[in-house]
């Protein structure tokens, strides 16, 4: 057995060069990931180790990345491109949803797209605008993509490399804030399957839901509320599309409440989408709508204001209280 | 007057085209007149037989005879649009003959001839425009993508595909078809850009028919467009795009340039939209019918033919057996089109994803239980 203490930016490195050393066919792509290794270091030193080929840096262009991985996938690679910040992937959304997300359908399955696309992504780091936002919504709403969202060092590195070895596109999303947070990395487990979700922390009263940067935020409100004899179970659902939901469903049969937490818009996010399943599947366990808790309806805003902005505990314990009083 | 030769008075209406500070080759790369006259030009030399001269013939021919039959076939109400590609045969042929069988070519949605030329099958084309599938054809087995719809997405796929050529070590090239709009287009110059920076074996071949639906050229830009080229740090040449041994020799050239590691070449292929942008659209709101006769005079395939006729490389025998051949052509799109079924309606579900998903097929599943369900009920 090999365990080390990681973050998750580092278990990604590590993911990456394991996922590289595995199949030459694998290229990395992004602006400033070479030299300088990234802006968040996530490529650091892979360059050095594998070539200017293999890890390119490319000219300043979102839809040129993502373009030409199309053509480097139809020749049999395996592109992993890095968005350099979540706001910077509109200029390639056309390519991503015109052309990677439809190539396989559009070829009747003669032209795979095994490209991984990761985005940092969510707030909390004080930026300016465009570097915080949440857009998993618009690519789970993309026939032929799928969207994963890691939360911690463990899926971070399993997953990076799963969903390089996986034959469809996938959106990756690092969650930025918590590149830093450590765990212990078993890196001779067998991993849990990319596209399922987790239970996390057991409990009775509530069904709460979390991806990403929003997991640790639910199991520090299950924690904060444990001493007031209240029991939150937390589910890391860790794929945004596909979502898998058969857990979360068996949990709120249980709870008959659920509380879905992210940091994007409320309006027509990911938890509208779980909602209206929970809701058809659990209708008559259901004690409480299912409530959402997101960011507002509003640009992302300056960082001044984020933490105002974004979830935190006590804006899930206040959806909480209110599932409990229903 | 309906030559060429003296291409500034009709193909740089652009202001300030003939400026100083521009490169000045606006000389098109011409091999034959619109008269049949076969010329020389001190750069394209065109070693070409008798035999290949009337395949060439044979191929323009058969093309411009499928795109009516798929005209007809529309106004009939068997298509549910064609884009036809009326006077830009040569253009088209040209490109495709010049490439080797493992090149691979990127089109947009008009490249029938480029078809033609890589061993497609009409009926693969056709069945796009009926609304059958988005392409029948197999894109590696014959070397040419499927049709790309969003304006110049393709030129960045072609870039990067040559660039897993180059990882590869092989000594192959792409094809990289564009209009005159796409030329605007972010993503067409972020290709050209890619290209260039890495040195990709792409050949950039741009169709300028003159209008992008309704918009005419000095919308797009304000220098030629093959001078764009220039900017980007590669050659660009602008080729007679009605003259099918012009383009064989420029692109040919240009394909083997990138197959050596020379880097990309962007081609201006002149040439002009005979027909309407699709069958939904109509041209005499913006065109002039005086330009249409103007380039009526130019046609590519007359041209061929007057040469192959005059210099006695084709008797009539020949001209009959390509047209009996095209009656054919034209009888077997025919039969095929009104005889294609329509697509089973679960196999939309079947090919979204490589692994397909539990939630996509549960759907599929209730989608086919509840049409099932009529049929149950003799409905």
């Amino acid at each position: 057995m090999s365990t080390d203490t990681l973050t998750i930016g580092k278990a990604l490195n590590l993911g990456l060069r394991k996922a590289m050393e595995d199949d030459a066919k694998v290229v990395l792509m992004g602006e400033d990931i070479g030299k300088l290794g990234g802006v968040f270091r996530i490529t650091d030193g892979l360059q050095k180790d594998f070539g200017e080929a293999r890890v390119v840096d490319t000219p300043l262009a979102e839809a040129g990345i993502l373009g030409t991985a199309v053509g480097l996938a139809m020749r049999g690679y395996r592109p992993v491109c890095e968005i350099q910040f979540d706001g910077f992937v509109f200029p390639a959304y056309n390519q991503i949803v015109t052309q990677v997300a439809k190539m396989h359908a559009r070829s009747k399955g003669r032209l795979p797209m095994p490209i991984v696309i990761r985005i940092p992504f969510g707030g909390g780091i004080g930026a300016v605008e465009h570097h915080s936002e949440s857009p998993e919504a618009y690519f789970a709403h993309t026939a032929g993509l799928k969207v994963v969202a890691v939360s911690n060092p463990v899926d971070a590195y399993w997953g990076i490399q799963q969903a390089i070895a996986h034959p469809d596109p996938i959106v990756f999303l690092e969650p930025k804030r918590r590149y830093w947070e450590k765990a212990e990395v078993d890196t001779d487990a067998t991993p849990d399957p990319l596209f399922a979700s987790r239970v996390v922390r057991g409990g009775d009263d509530v069904t709460v839901l979390a991806y990403g940067p929003m997991v640790k935020t639910a199991l520090q409100a299950a924690e904060a509320v444990a001493g007031e004899g209240r029991s939150l179970e937390v589910v890391d659902l860790r794929t945004v599309s596909p979502l898998d939901l058969e857990p979360v469903f068996e949990s709120v049969r249980r709870t008959g409440r659920c509380v879905v937490v992210h940091e994007a818009p409320v309006t027509l996010g990911l938890g509208a989408e779980i909602a209206a399943r929970v809701t058809e599947a659990c209708f008559h366990s259901l004690e409480a709508p299912v409530l959402r808790v997101g960011g507002f309806d509003t640009p992302y805003p300056p960082s001044k204001l984020e933490e105002e902005y974004l979830p935190d505990l006590d804006r899930v314990l206040d959806a909480v209280d209110r599932a409990m009083e229903l | 007057m309906t030559a060429l030769p003296e291409t500034t008075e009709m193909v740089d209406p652009v202001p300030g085209a003939d400026a100083p500070h521009l490169p000045q080759r606006s000389q098109l790369v011409q091999l034959l007149t619109p008269e049949g006259e076969r010329v020389e030009h001190p750069d394209y030399a065109l070693e070409i037989s008798d035999e290949e001269l009337r395949d060439l013939y044979r191929d323009l021919v058969l093309v411009r005879r499928w795109d009516v039959e798929a005209t007809a076939l529309q106004r009939q109400g068997e298509l549910g649009i064609w884009a036809s590609l009326l006077g830009q045969e040569a253009a088209q042929v040209g490109a495709g003959r010049a490439m080797a069988a493992s090149d691979m070519a990127f089109p947009t949605y008009r490249e029938h001839g480029v078809a033609w030329t890589r061993g497609v099958d009409p009926l693969h084309v056709i069945s796009l425009f009926r609304g059958v599938d988005n392409g029948g054809w197999d894109p590696v087995a014959t070397g040419f993508n499927l049709y790309t719809v969003v304006i110049g997405a393709q030129t960045l796929h072609a870039t990067g595909y040559a660039m897993g050529l180059q990882r590869d070590g092989a000594e192959n090239a792409t094809l990289a078809f564009l209009g005159d709009g796409a030329t605007s287009q972010g993503e067409v110059n972020e290709a050209m850009i890619w290209a260039a920076s890495f040195s990709a074996p792409v050949v950039f071949f741009c169709q300028n028919n003159q209008y992008a639906i309704s918009v005419p050229l000095e919308r797009q830009s304000r220098v030629p467009l093959y001078q764009r080229a220039a900017g980007f740090g590669f050659p660009g040449v602008r080729v007679d795009g009605n003259d099918v041994l012009a383009v064989l020799a420029v692109t040919r050239q240009a394909l083997q340039a990138a197959r050596e590691g020379q880097g990309p070449t962007f081609i201006e292929a002149f040439t002009y939209r005979m027909g309407a942008h699709t069958t939904s659209d109509d041209p005499t709101r913006y065109r002039l019918a005086s330009e249409l006769e103007e380039w009526k005079l130019r046609d590519p395939i007359a041209r061929l033919k007057a040469h192959l006729s005059r210099q006695d490389k084709a008797d009539a025998a020949f001209f009959d057996a390509v047209e009996r051949e095209a009656d054919e052509l034209a009888e077997r799109i025919r039969s095929g089109t009104v005889d294609m079924p329509d697509p089973d309606p679960a196999s939309m579900f079947d090919t979204v994803y490589a692994e397909q998903t539990p939630w996509l097929a549960a759907q599929r599943d209730e989608f086919v239980a509840y049409r099932a369900s009529f049929e149950e009920a003799g409905e």
